[in-house]
């Protein structure tokens, strides 16, 4: 007995916890840090169930791109005739494909995401963040698995990448910043108002379209341009085309610039929003 | 033992009712039509506090908890009771911070792992070895923990060759044993635990309170259960906080507690204590399970010897031939006695649509100041396949001295709270040929 009031004694001196209404916990990002190994199993059993009693499997993860890159081909490059920035036309689809998709299965999980889980937050405490991030890695291991498309199709046109695909990470980063950012602000509406369930497919859709996932950005007339970069995901697919198109292709700076400013204000502000709400999510799901 | 380990100062939880709408979340339509009624009323009375009282009408306050203060030293077991909506399940959120109080401070110095239900997060689709990692890493353990703890989960829920199965294909009670397996091999300061054992067989509970008295007095744990079962209460607790109505009732050792509380239901005249219970395969549902007594009236406390009855409200959406029920009564220590058609053989020739069973028991012969549980079991024609697992449906509660019943001992009254549950009437006699029989009702 002495030993165990030893124990609870030693641990009562370095544990501390006042829970007051209105007082959102000190150590939140210290919380979140140490609830990692928690983050690191919910994208876990995401990635585990996603494919589960599925007869093919991870080839899902290949299958659903390339089927839209084929249409988009066709239709944009032989129907339509676009211009193909001096590259196959496939290549020039998948390069914005494969961010684009990312974004819109990240962006409609992630939004999701705390729904999806509504149980789990009612009934146990951890940051919240954790849920929709992990939405959204899921669909990260997805997009690296059907990065094996873009590779097959370089390998068919004998296509060679230059030095510039070495900065594709940072591209990716937007990508990810910009789905978890408008999936994290979505999802915690989503909570409180069960409207955005009805607004995200929409989003997902409208936006395959208005942005240059089938064709190239530079067939928008150069006065609207800066306009169009309004939509983040225009900054992301155009760095991504300069990154692994390489060739004369320029990035249009300007554009990707204020695309790069607003998705990260997004993801600020979202982060912002989401912090403020967190706290009542449990009595509002 | 120097400082609390738990401290809860004058706390209170408010939320606001809505009477119109179901769902607790709100619509973004509702919003912008009270904003657009706003601005109606705006331009109707330009001066008046927009805010204003129709708005009142829609929402109203309800304290869920309020001005709760009280103190848990460590190594406690401390027990809550109180009625449906008493506060207890608020008041354990609060303490696992999933909600947020409306006033007041709770002071933890220990760390808190909750379990306010068996498997959360688990996940039908993986393995059972699977949802032991998942599940260990939600309720707060490292992976290492988790690791060096693999064997002793998979032992104490006797799955082993079951890992590596999809716990979908689990029968309920593997489920309840390996959830509550991962739970029980937690090692935090603090165990927060709300009514999860009214799952699972009566073995299974019995092992459960077992590893939780073991958690409490061998590793020094700090245990807060709420239960209907005051039988579980009297054995685990030594403590006991009664709630009522999101206020403090009592707060005093286990068995005085329980016996005010039990009184209380009584004057209240009980309440409601119905529940219902879904079919398994949405053949039949179960609408209502409520317990009468002699009058027929709707109650969950009985006196000693009174007749007891289980009314069953079933919907069969088909009809089904022949079905088997059965209505088991449980207590401290286990399943004690039950009506089974499996063995009287008497049973209905067909249910369809909605109707009542009812069983009675026409002396009941429990002690009183203990509470009891009834179990609901059905089976099909053939005997064998599940119209529902046999769960436990309800509570009740015996009331009465031990003189009422013929207990004329000195220390009778403090005894029964504790005795074995079952009490039948019997005679003694010395030798010189006279019975004295004690408790003739």
């Amino acid at each position: 007995m002495a030993l165990n009031d030893l124990t609870t004694q030693g641990a009562s001196a370095q544990f501390d916890l006042i829970i007051e209404p209105g007082r959102s916990f000190r150590h939140y990002w210290r919380d979140l840090w140490q609830c990692r190994e928690l983050f690191y199993f919910l994208s876990w059993r995401d990635i585990l169930v996603r494919y589960k009693q599925t007869a093919i499997g991870v080839a899902w993860g290949i299958l659903r791109p390339l089927l839209t890159m084929i249409v988009f081909t066709v239709i944009f490059g032989y129907l339509a005739k676009l211009p193909s920035e001096g590259v196959p036309y496939p290549i020039l689809v998948i390069a914005a494909m494969l961010p684009w998709q990312f974004f819109s299965s990240s962006l409609t999980e992630c939004s999701n995401s705390f729904i999806t889980n509504a149980n789990m937050l009612t009934k146990i405490y951890f940051p919240r963040l954790i849920v929709p991030a992990s939405a959204v890695i899921v669909n990260l291991v997805d997009f690296l698995i059907s990065f094996v498309i873009l590779g097959a199709f370089m390998a068919w046109y004998r296509f060679v990448p230059g030095w510039r695909v070495l900065t594709l990470p940072v591209f990716l980063g937007m990508a990810f910043l910009a789905s978890f950012g408008l999936g994290l602000w979505l999802a915690t509406l989503n909570v409180k108002y069960r409207d955005f369930r009805y607004v995200v497919p929409f989003i997902a859709q409208f936006g395959l379209y208005i942005s240059p996932v089938g064709f190239s950005s530079s067939v928008v007339p150069g006065k609207w341009r800066l306009l169009y970069s309004l939509n983040p995901m225009v900054g992301v697919i155009d760095g991504f085309r300069w990154a692994i198109l390489g060739g004369d292709l320029q990035l249009y700076w300007p554009g990707f610039l204020l695309s790069s400013a607003l998705t990260i204000a997004i993801f600020l502000l979202a982060v912002r929003y989401f912090r403020s709400t967190e706290r009542k999510f449990a009595d509002i799901i | 033992m120097g400082n609390p380990i738990i401290t809860v100062d004058r706390l209170g939880k408010k939320y606001l009712l809505s009477h119109q709408r179901r769902e607790p979340y709100i619509a973004l339509r509702d919003v912008m039509v009270e904003k657009a009624k706003d601005l109606g009323r705006y331009f109707v009375r330009p001066f008046s506090n927009t805010s204003s009282p129709d708005r009142g009408t829609a929402l109203e306050e309800f304290w869920a908890l309020r001005d709760v203060s009280f103190e848990v030293n460590p190594g406690d077991r401390v027990g809550i009771i109180g009625r449906n909506g008493a506060g207890k399940s608020t008041l354990l959120k609060i303490l696992s911070r999933i909600t947020e109080p409306t006033e007041g401070r709770v002071r933890l110095r220990g760390r808190v792992a909750s379990l306010l239900e068996v498997g959360t997060g688990f996940h039908p689709e993986l393995t059972g070895r699977e949802n032991i990692f998942l599940n260990g890493a939600v309720l707060g353990m490292t992976k290492a923990e988790i690791r060096k703890k693999f064997d002793e989960i998979v032992d104490f829920a006797e799955v082993e060759k079951f890992l590596d199965t999809p716990v979908k294909r689990y029968s309920s009670g593997m489920f309840v044993r390996l959830a509550f397996a991962v739970a029980a091999h937690l090692e935090p300061e603090i165990l927060v635990v709300d009514e999860v054992l009214a799952v699972g067989d009566a073995a299974f509970q019995r092992k459960c309170l077992g590893k939780m008295e073991d958690a409490a007095s061998q590793e020094g744990r700090t245990v807060l259960f709420v239960s209907h079962n005051m039988a579980a209460i009297q054995t685990l607790c030594r403590r006991a906080i009664w709630l009522d109505g999101g206020t403090i009732a009592l707060n005093r050792e286990s068995a005085a507690v329980i016996e005010a509380y039990g009184k209380d239901l009584q004057r209240g005249n009980g309440g409601s204590c119905s529940t219902t219970l879904k079919g398994l395969d949405g053949d039949i549902d179960i609408e209502g399970i409520i317990t009468k007594d002699e009058k027929g009236n709707s109650t969950c406390v009985f006196p000693y010897g009174t007749s007891f009855t289980v009314e069953i409200r079933f919907f069969a959406r088909r009809p089904i031939h022949r079905p088997y029920f059965w209505v088991g009564i449980r207590g401290q220590g286990g399943n004690l006695f039950a009506a089974n058609m499996l063995l009287d053989g008497v049973r209905p020739d067909v249910i369809e649509g909605k109707g009542t069973i009812r069983c009675a028991f026409r002396k009941l012969p429990l002690f009183p100041n203990q509470s009891y549980s009834v179990v609901l079991g059905g089976r099909r024609e053939d005997g064998i396949s599940l119209l529902f697992k046999s769960t436990e449906v309800t509570h009740f509660f015996v009331t009465g001295s031990a003189k009422d019943i013929g207990l004329k001992g000195e220390l009778a009254d403090s005894l029964v709270g504790d005795s074995g549950p079952v009490f039948v009437p019997y005679a003694w006699e010395f030798t010189d040929g006279e019975w004295i029989t004690v408790n003739s009702i």
